[in-house]
């Protein structure tokens, strides 16, 4: 184990050991589960159900249930698949980012945020499908053979690189969380005394043994889908960013779009994670493992984050300006003054001045304050959709047809439908799976564990080369080490 | 001859990774270590050569890269070559190849994605409802095993083996026949 500096904060709290561990990240999923935990999932299933419900209802009778008209032709629809898009954006950012840069820290949250941005990545395919009106031909947007139609689909067009964007993030991003799950799955099949769960995590955990050469397999392949999985996320949410930049609207064809969209999904994700994670390791008791310093962490990223998506605001106002084209120019001001001025506002608000509040320590280190501005913050990047969709193409080029959208019951109903469904996933998966990667946390236990670091309990004498007898030949096996082992904490 | 097995149980990954170096220094083969979390720097010490995954990789990514090329060239230069689609004429390959770059890179990825993750189950023998090898359900928590196989140490007897295992802090030895 390599020992980490002093001055740097212990990421496990207490005095815990490799069984602890263990226990405290199964706990959840061997007792019996609250009954919070079914007022929620019922709760949510009920949202959820009424997505489906309207979506039924849409499939049914065509978009026309929705709000949109001849000017306002995309609207929730599309701002909601970006939303959840953009939320989606965190969990691989956190594992395959920050597993580059050895954030150790990233440990306590990426099995949930990687959950999050399955589930996340799920809701927004959603809505393009239902978008086509015709769910039960999806899978036209895949390059077919010609007895399928007369043409193949458009490999100039941005909705078809979404297509093959979405669908290989999603993909990998599960592969990657479940590569990660399958050790922990195989420790609590260990465990479990029910043959029907020893039975079902055994099938989960693909037989693991956990043997030297699995491990070594393991570490590369984790590091490997890392290095895939970077430039990955940022592609994402540039490619859905060139659904608009590659267009000829106002207000839609600029150039900052890919880095404005990344940085704002990043914002919005994280933004999203301490929300469910505040929750989380609250209703878990996981604070050793996720406490006050990891919050803070995630809120200077929420704080550089919002503060890029604020200089790109900015900028495309002053371009708009310095363009001297009047119709870009007139997009930006009707943003501001016009009738959405109310949603221009809100986004300003949410986006640009609320998180600044983070350059104070004694904010950002507050527990209830970072809750109170995650949504904050999703609210308002929900709103920076609307803004950038809905003002964008409300007033074109004849007065005649400028226009005001109105949602209908069924575009909020389909919105509030797949936050249910999210959450019932997200229930089910802090119910049933390890919300903490076991495995992992065990590996920086020696280096990062308060206990170790300050030498007390399992800890004590660890460095000091007292009482640990076995470790005279330390000096030795840290040479070997830093040569054999580029693959230090996957 | 019925194999023998031996399984030297250890409380810690730092006396595991000392206690397999002294029985290798000692000339005993070791054959597998099962252990809850990877042990940094044990594999040099037990003879687990690196693994080429990352090269298989490499290859599938080479493999998706080529047949998206492949693919749309096909598609929207050979079969529906000449078109203009919103000022994105399909003519050749190369002039029209900024806007298939999108497509070419996730197709790369997805690939050398999938291709790697798949051979990485199929070389660890880990697929749906294949039975787990390690000998202790405890292995996944918070025990450390070396296995040692006696016919790949012909050189000692039994007893001398087990001298040696003993000499080390185990906190459990096991004996196993297998089949």
């Amino acid at each position: 184990m390599h020992k980490e500096s002093d001055i740097r904060i212990p990421l496990i709290l207490g005095d815990k050991s490799y069984r602890d561990i263990t226990d405290d990240i199964i706990r959840p999923i061997e007792s019996k589960a609250p009954k919070g935990w079914y007022i929620l999932i019922t709760i949510s299933a009920i949202f959820g159900l009424w997505g489906v419900g309207c979506i039924v209802y849409l499939l049914g009778t065509g978009i026309g249930v929705w709000g949109l008209n001849k000017t306002v032709e995309w609207a929730w629809d599309i701002t909601n698949f970006v939303w959840w898009v953009g939320i989606g954006h965190a969990g691989t950012l956190i594992s395959a980012v920050l597993l580059l840069f050895r954030q150790k820290w990233r440990m306590a949250i990426n099995r949930a945020a990687e959950a999050m941005t399955i589930f996340a990545v799920m809701m927004a395919g959603l809505f393009p499908l239902i978008h086509m009106g015709r769910l039960w031909v999806g899978y036209w947007v895949f390059p077919l053979p010609n007895q399928f139609g007369s043409l193949w689909v458009n490999f100039n067009s941005p909705l078809l690189w979404d297509v093959f964007a979405i669908s290989t993030y999603f993909s990998v991003g599960l592969v990657f969380w479940y590569i990660g799950l399958i050790p922990d799955f195989a420790t609590i099949r260990d465990r479990v005394t029910s043959p029907v769960a020893k039975r079902a995590y055994g099938v989960l955990s693909f037989g693991w043994s956990g043997n030297a050469k699995a491990w070594n397999r393991f570490e590369l392949v984790s590091l490997v889908l890392a290095g895939l999985a970077t430039p990955l996320v940022f592609s994402v949410h540039s490619i859905v960013s060139f659904d608009f930049a590659t267009s000829v609207i106002p207000g839609w064809h600029t150039t900052i779009f890919p880095p404005y969209f990344v940085s704002g999904a990043v914002f919005s994700g994280f933004a999203m994670v301490q929300t469910l994670m505040l929750i989380l390791r609250k209703a878990f008791k996981l604070e050793a493992y996720l406490h006050t310093k990891h919050i803070e962490y995630m809120n200077i990223v929420i704080m550089v984050t919002g503060s890029i998506v604020g200089v790109a605001y900015i900028t495309e106002l002053f371009i708009s300006w310095y363009s001297g084209v009047e119709y870009e120019a007139y997009a930006f001001l009707n943003r501001a003054t016009g009738p959405y001025w109310w949603s221009y506002w809100a986004m300003m608000t949410c986006n640009v001045l609320s998180p600044q509040f983070f350059w104070f320590k004694k904010l950002r280190t507050s527990l209830t304050f970072t809750f109170i501005l995650s949504i904050v913050v999703n609210i308002g990047m929900w709103f920076e959709r609307f803004v950038i969709i809905v003002t964008s193409i409300h007033r074109d080029y004849l007065p005649s047809a400028w226009s005001y959208f109105h949602p209908t019951w069924v575009d909020i109903g389909v919105y509030v439908g797949t936050m249910g469904l999210f959450f019932v996933l997200y229930l089910l998966f802090a119910r049933y799976f390890p919300v903490m990667p076991i495995a992992e946390l065990k590996t920086i236990l020696k280096s990062s564990g308060q206990n170790f670091k300050e030498g007390f309990g399992n800890g004590a004498g660890y460095y000091d080369g007292h009482g640990h007898d076995d470790h005279h030949g330390e000096e030795e096996t840290h040479d070997t080490e830093s040569t054999n082992n580029t693959n230090e904490n996957n | 001859m019925a194999d023998k097995v031996i399984y030297a149980m250890y409380d810690d990954d730092d006396v595991t990774k000392d206690a397999a170096k002294k029985m290798i220094a000692k000339g005993v083969h070791i054959a597998d270590v099962f252990s809850p979390f990877p042990i940094h720097g044990i594999d040099p010490i037990i003879g687990v050569k690196e693994t080429r995954l990352g090269i298989v990789s490499f290859m599938f990514g080479i493999t998706g890269l080529t047949l998206a090329m492949i693919t749309i060239r096909y598609m929207m230069i050979v079969d529906w070559g000449g078109i203009n689609i919103g000022g994105k004429p399909n003519f050749d390959f190369v002039g029209n190849m900024p806007s298939f770059v999108p497509i070419m890179f996730e197709f790369t990825v997805l690939c050398a994605a999938h291709g790697m993750a798949f051979v990485y189950f199929l070389r660890n023998g880990i697929l749906p409802g294949m039975p787990s090898r390690n000998p202790d359900p405890r292995t996944t928590d918070d025990r450390f095993v070396v296995e040692i196989r006696p016919e790949e140490n012909s050189q000692f007897s039994m007893d001398e083996l087990n001298a040696i295992v003993k000499s080390t802090p185990i906190v459990e030895l096991e004996e196993k026949v297998i089949k």
